[in-house]
Parts: structure tokens; sequence; C-alpha cells
């Protein structure tokens, strides 16, 4: 398979970028979209050209670290995958690929296609610790975690970070995100005590880097490889005007 | 009261208070059609109507701040939400595909300030008879001696350009509706499987009665129709 990559080349964080038009060939369909960036960029590499600067980890879709807007979709428009999990199967023969870096002021571009996501990070340290009982090693299923809440939990926490939401959403806004860690721990038996606070100070953590609000667009939900549900902003909505309403300071 | 503060100028309390405030004015809305569509029942039931209101007196000045006062933090509070949003994404991208957002969410902004510019001139046209000082001036009683509403709105319809303006700008208060009213549920956490269809359903519906309603008046009186007892 051959195809006309249209890719973002930005050499720095204040550096001005534009869309650079590379001819690939020799494309497998079974081969992962990084793959054929990888073959790009040795090809780059050979020709005494700078390769592609572009996040990638795992590759088997659970770390979030390849962020990048396919075709104007994060990890392209095929739903529920991760770029390293979109293959070039997915694309026609010939066809023009556009490839830039996520959007948004809380994610500056560092280089090319990667932006720091250290805003994420920040938001989840924000959330300060759960308290948990010293002492003796616990006994198994001490704390009784029903089945229905174990399950939900775990369906916000398989958000895996990535950014995707704030990269498709037309506010980047990092809502989804937010929410699904505040969800996450808000249902189990062990984060209730600082579920209030967790709440309040990630989403002041989200409003001080500079994301922006949600107008219920539900973008994210479908550009999120993890398909993380907006339900979770409802209960983030809830959960933080609660705190807020009832807080003594 | 410094959390309360602080929580209502975060991006979460800023988005409950545009669903607090767009759910008062939707209120308004239904009551205001609800008020105007007695002009089918007759001249006498919508001018003793409209007497009723002007003599409620102390009621109908705290509704009326009241709502101004609603109408400016809705209004306030989207422009400064949607600026913060902008700013968050200084670069835009080359390529960007939408898979679920509808027009009238892309729109809410643009649909919303047609909709102030629409409640400007309204005011002017009918309530303060600045475009036509005909409608408030003395003359324009019936023969109870009570202001003629039922006359100066066939008078005023009667109109094709303002007609059309009117309807045009109901069906933009329905594409602000249809997203405004289905988000609202989101916005105040109320989020349920069972309670899907209000969020699928409600702006639809609600933009449905509110445009129908609206605009079956200016249509009615363009096809002929003057309510009983009027006298042109």
């Amino acid at each position: 398979m051959r195809f006309k990559l249209h890719v973002w080349r930005q050499s720095g964080p204040n550096a001005k970028g534009a869309m650079e038009a590379h001819d690939v060939d020799g494309i497998t369909p079974e081969m992962s979209f990084l793959e054929m960036i990888d073959l790009l960029n040795e090809k780059l590499l050979a020709d005494g050209k700078e390769p592609i600067a572009f996040e990638h980890d795992c590759r088997e879709g659970i770390c979030g670290a390849c962020s990048m807007v396919i075709d104007g979709v994060p990890h392209s428009p095929e739903r529920a995958v991760t770029t390293c999990q979109v293959h070039m199967r997915s694309f026609q023969d010939g066809d023009d690929i556009h490839v830039e870096p996520f959007r948004a002021k809380a994610f500056p571009v560092l280089k090319d296609l990667v932006v720091d996501r250290d805003a994420f990070d920040r938001i989840i340290q924000a959330g300060g610790y759960v308290s948990v009982n010293t002492g003796g090693t616990p006994d198994a299923n001490e704390i009784q975690i029903p089945k229905v809440a174990a399950e939900s939990a775990m369906d916000a926490a398989a958000c895996i970070g990535c950014g995707a939401c704030v990269a498709a959403c037309p506010n980047a806004s990092a809502m989804l995100f937010t929410a699904a860690k505040i969800a996450h721990l808000g249902q189990l038996p062990q984060g209730q005590v600082e579920r209030g606070a967790r709440a309040r100070a990630m989403v002041e953590q989200m409003d001080a880097e500079g994301f922006g609000n949600c107008t219920n667009h539900y973008e994210c939900m479908d550009a999120c490889p993890k398909e993380i549900h907006v339900e979770w902003i409802a209960r983030m909505n809830r959960d933080y005007l609660k705190a807020s309403l009832t807080a003594k300071d | 009261m410094s959390s309360l503060r602080n929580a209502l100028r975060s991006s979460v309390g800023s988005k409950t208070l545009m669903a607090l405030t767009g759910l008062a004015l939707l209120g308004f809305v239904l009551g205001h059609l609800v008020g105007n569509l007695q002009i089918f029942a007759g001249q006498e039931k919508l001018n003793a109507y409209a007497q009723m209101l002007k003599d409620s007196g102390p009621l109908l000045w705290g509704a009326r701040i009241g709502l101004v006062v609603v109408f400016v933090m809705h209004i306030a509070t989207a422009i400064r939400l949607t600026l913060a949003n902008r700013a968050a994404r200084p670069d835009a991208y080359v390529v960007q595909v939408n898979q679920r957002t509808t027009y009238a969410a892309r729109t809410m902004l643009m649909s919303g300030l047609i909709v102030l510019a629409f409640v400007i001139f309204h005011l002017l046209h009918f309530t303060l008879g600045v475009t036509h000082p005909e409608f408030a001036a003395e003359g324009m009683v019936d023969s109870a001696g009570r202001h003629d509403v039922a006359k100066m709105v066939v008078l005023g319809f009667q109109s094709i350009p303002v007609s059309c303006a009117y309807v045009v700008a109901q069906l933009l208060l329905g594409l602000h509706l249809m997203h405004g009213v289905s988000s609202l549920f989101q916005s105040l956490g109320v989020q349920h499987p069972q309670l899907a269809f209000l969020e699928r359903g409600a702006g639809r519906a609600v933009a449905a009665v509110v445009v129908i309603g609206n605009c079956s008046i200016p249509l009615a009186i363009l096809a002929g129709f003057v309510p009983e007892g009027v006298v042109l």
C-alpha cells in the first residue's frame, strides 16, 4: 500500500509549525499506524533528515502514550482504539492521511506530534490520597465492595489518561478525564472519606491548567479509546456541587 | 461564602449557572407562550389577562427585575465561558472532524445573541411601543377601557416583514432550546439510564412546542385570523 502522509512538523515548543507532505510506500495492511511512521522515519534518517517525533510506549493500547489526531479525530476515526492499535488496513490504498498533535493550551506542543500532558498528572496529584487503616496486613475481602460498585468503578478506571477527550473537545475541556478519575475512587468504600474534597481539588486544578469548559457536545466520548461515558461528568457535577455547597471553608 | 463564590466561577459551577438560568428563562418562555395563546380565545380573555398582569404591581416588577438579572447572568456567563473556551485552544486544527456534536450545540452563542436582539426588538415593538408609537398610544383601548392587546397584536402581525422576523427568531430560539434543554439535565447532574429519554427527546419536544406555539400567532393573523371581539 502507498499513502500520502501530511504531518505536522514543529521543531520546538515555541517554533512555528506547518504540515509537511511525505509519500510512504511499501506499507502492508497489517502494519500499525505507528509502524508506518517508523518506516517513514527510517527513510528520513537514511536521507539525513530529522525523523518525526511522536510518543509511544506499550503499543498494545493500554498506556495512552500515543497521542495524535489522525484525519481530524484523536486516535483516528476508528472507534475505541488508541493510535497504536490502528492498522493500515483501515485506510484505502492511495489515501491522503493528515496527522497532527493534540491541540490545547494546556497541552503545549513540544516537538512535531509530541505534546506535554503534565497537566493531567497535576490533576491526579491534586486528588490527593485515600485514607486506609495502617497496622497488619488486612484480611482478603475485609472491605465489602458490592459487585455493581466494583464494576462501575472499573468502567471509570478504564481511562488511560491519553488526553483524546481534550483533543476532541471543541472547547479543549478536560472534564471527561477529570470526571472519570473522580468517579473511579468516589464509588469505592476506600475513597469515601475524601470524596468531596477530592472532587473540589481536582476540578480546581483542572480549571487552573487552562482547559476549556464543557458545553455537552460529547465529542470526548466518541473519541475516547476506552469508551468512557459522559455520565461521569454528570456525576462529577453532582459531587462537586454537593461538596462546594456543604464546605465549611 | 468564598467557597461558594469560587464554586460558581469554576467550570462546573458556571455550567450549573447556565443550566439554572436557562431553566428559569425557559419557564418564562413557556409562561409567556401560554399567556399569548389566549389570543385564540378572543379579545376579552387576552385583554383581561394583560390587565391582570399590569395590576399585579410589585409582583410584576419583582418578576421583571428577576428576569433581567437572570437574563444578564445567562448571557454574561455564556460570553465569559466562550472566551475561555477559545483561549483553551489557541491553535486550530488543520483538519478537524466532529463525530457527534450537533449544529444546535455548535451555534449556541450565535442563536442566543440573535434571540437577544429579537427580545430587544420585541420589547420596543409591543411592550414599549417605540417602533410603533400607536401601540402604546391612548387610543389603543378596548370597550372596557383596558389596553387592547389583541388589536395591537393583530395590527402588529399584519405586517409581513414583522411576522417573518418573529418566525425566524422563534426558529432560532427553537434551535437554542434543542441543545439547551437536552443538556441541562447533564449539567445539573441528572443522568440515569432510565432518564436517557429526557436527554434525547426533551430538547426537541420543548423546541417544537415553543416554535409551533409562538409561530401559530403571526401565521394565523397573516392568514386572516382576527380574534373574536377585535374591531379593526
